[in-house]
């Protein structure tokens, strides 16, 4: 069934009794020729890319929960494409550039919004830091303004400019970042998959993946062992246990990042803002309500949820930059578990073990990359070498020293 | 979160600083660098009780050997480094 303007009228004529599901519940077949463990953003975008660019519609999905359960509804739906590091750049906007087609590709809104993303600086040495990253952004193609105080006052009417412990100087703003209705990714790339043949096996965890003479041959399930060529994790904060069932221990930790939703009010704030000296990235969505985060807690979790303090600095650093929050009650507020890596970036690759593919190493940036991170996946997957895109998130270059630090923190996974 | 220190007694987490997993013991410095990647790079990351390092840094500054289970974030005992 394709979406269209035609569709919704006729379905309303009906009452909207006649809609179907979007993707089928297939039974498992007993073996694939390509197995995504992972029913996230980035699972899903792989399956659909692997089938829509490659060709292979052998593939299945298989998900321990419900479709979209983890990150990819956790977030705080921020899109951007401003990376410093040649590393990272062309990646990202690549990622940035499959988003901008991303509903005309699969046919779904995902309310792709790119209502700019502004990073606040306080201090001359921070505009020299953001001028050099706008400036490095704009050699590789992408779009980076430098913004002054003044600039600044008029775009974001609500913020405390003066008077302040951390004023603000200006800001590095990147017009075409914005935000996405992250649950209608996943839905998105999940109805599209399904529709090129994609088996999305929901309620299926995996509980060992089967090798021999180093060659993967499968996965077991819950449901029963699922034979298959290739198999390619995409599990964010489960990375570690999943990555252990095959004999493999990696530069990651997880941790968890809470996010928050205030109340709705009328609309206050109409881009994506970001604090400079504290950590909070802030913006409003359709509703209303004001969406923000901050800092992971920086201790090792899987609980998917977190403590007082970095709820208390959170609400700090968003009072800070806007006193008028101060009035607002919180909605709700959760935690997600992130994949956390030693350099703050991610990793796409094989692994020594042949048939075993791996993308991990998110960070709490996991979101804006995941049409990118799909599509690199799938590459990899499909022609079983890197694209020039994810070329240098090699799992190995931790050992040989080709490291992407962005924050240049070093080997300390709590501080990216 | 709450953490029982050996000198301060049961304080609230807001009052430590964490740099992480208990380190393994460091190795020699002519170790090969397969040996120096892994200490540096490779974790464990366990779902389940994890022994990591704590900073008292709000109270005795003392550093601090937690076993803490990462599904729930009880902490199941504290030492010191230094015994």
């Amino acid at each position: 069934m394709r979406y269209s303007a035609l569709a919704l009228l006729r379905h309303a004529l009906t009452d909207n009794r006649s809609w179907t599901p979007a993707w089928r519940e297939p039974t498992p077949k007993s073996a694939y020729d390509t197995i995504i463990v992972g029913g996230g953003g980035h699972g899903l975008a792989t399956a659909h890319y692997l089938a829509k660019e490659h060709g292979l519609t052998d593939v299945a999905v298989v998900e321990k929960g419900w479709l979209g359960s983890g990150n990819v509804g956790r977030n705080t739906t921020i899109i951007r494409s401003n990376y410093l590091l040649p590393g990272n750049t062309p990646f990202y906007e690549h990622s940035m550039k499959l988003w901008e087609g991303l509903e005309q590709d699969i046919n779904y809104n995902a309310m792709v919004s790119q209502r700019g993303v502004l990073n606040l600086f306080h201090s001359d040495s921070q505009r020299d830091a953001y001028a050099r990253r706008g400036n490095a952004m704009r050699l590789a193609g992408v779009d980076a303004e430098l913004l002054d105080a003044a600039q600044v006052r008029a775009m974001v009417p609500g913020l405390a400019m003066e008077g302040r412990r951390f004023p603000v100087k200006g800001g590095l703003l990147q017009r075409r970042g914005g935000t996405v209705r992250h649950d209608a990714v996943a839905w998105g790339y999940a109805r599209a998959a399904d529709q090129r043949g994609v088996d999305l096996l929901q309620n299926t965890e995996v509980t060992g993946i089967r090798i021999e003479a180093g060659r993967v041959l499968g996965v077991e399930t819950t449901r029963g062992f699922i034979g298959a060529q290739r198999v390619g994790l995409a599990v964010a904060g489960n990375t570690s246990r999943v990555a252990a069932m095959a004999g493999l221990r990696l530069p990651i930790e997880s941790h968890v990042l809470q996010a928050f939703v205030s109340e709705a009010v009328k609309p206050m704030i109409h881009t994506v803002v970001t604090y400079g000296a504290g950590h909070l990235y802030v913006s409003q969505s359709d509703k209303g309500g004001l969406v923000f985060g901050g800092d992971i807690d920086g201790y090792n979790s899987y609980a998917q949820r977190g403590n007082l303090p970095v709820v208390h600095d959170v609400m700090e650093c968003a009072v800070q930059l806007f006193p008028a929050m101060s009035r607002l009650r919180t909605l709700r507020q959760w935690g997600g578990i992130m994949d956390m890596s030693m350099d703050g970036s991610p990793i796409i690759d094989r692994t020594p073990i042949d048939g075993l593919f791996l993308n991990c190493g998110w960070c709490y940036g996991g979101f804006k990359a995941t049409p990118a991170s799909g599509w690199c996946f799938a590459h990899t997957i499909a022609t079983g070498q890197p694209h020039a895109l994810n070329a240098a998130f090699r799992l190995d270059r931790f050992a040989t020293g080709a490291v992407i630090d962005e924050k240049g923190a070093g080997a300390q996974a709590n501080l990216h | 979160m709450r953490i029982l220190c050996p000198y301060c007694g049961d304080r609230d987490a807001a009052e430590f600083t964490t740099i992480g997993s208990a380190p393994p013991p460091r190795p020699a410095p002519d170790a090969p660098m397969a040996e120096w990647h892994a200490f540096l790079h490779l974790r464990d990351n366990p779902a389940g009780l994890h022994a990591e390092l704590w900073q008292h840094s709000q109270g005795c500054r003392q550093w601090l050997r937690v076993m803490r289970d990462t599904r729930s974030h009880a902490v199941a005992g504290a030492e010191a480094c230094r015994s």
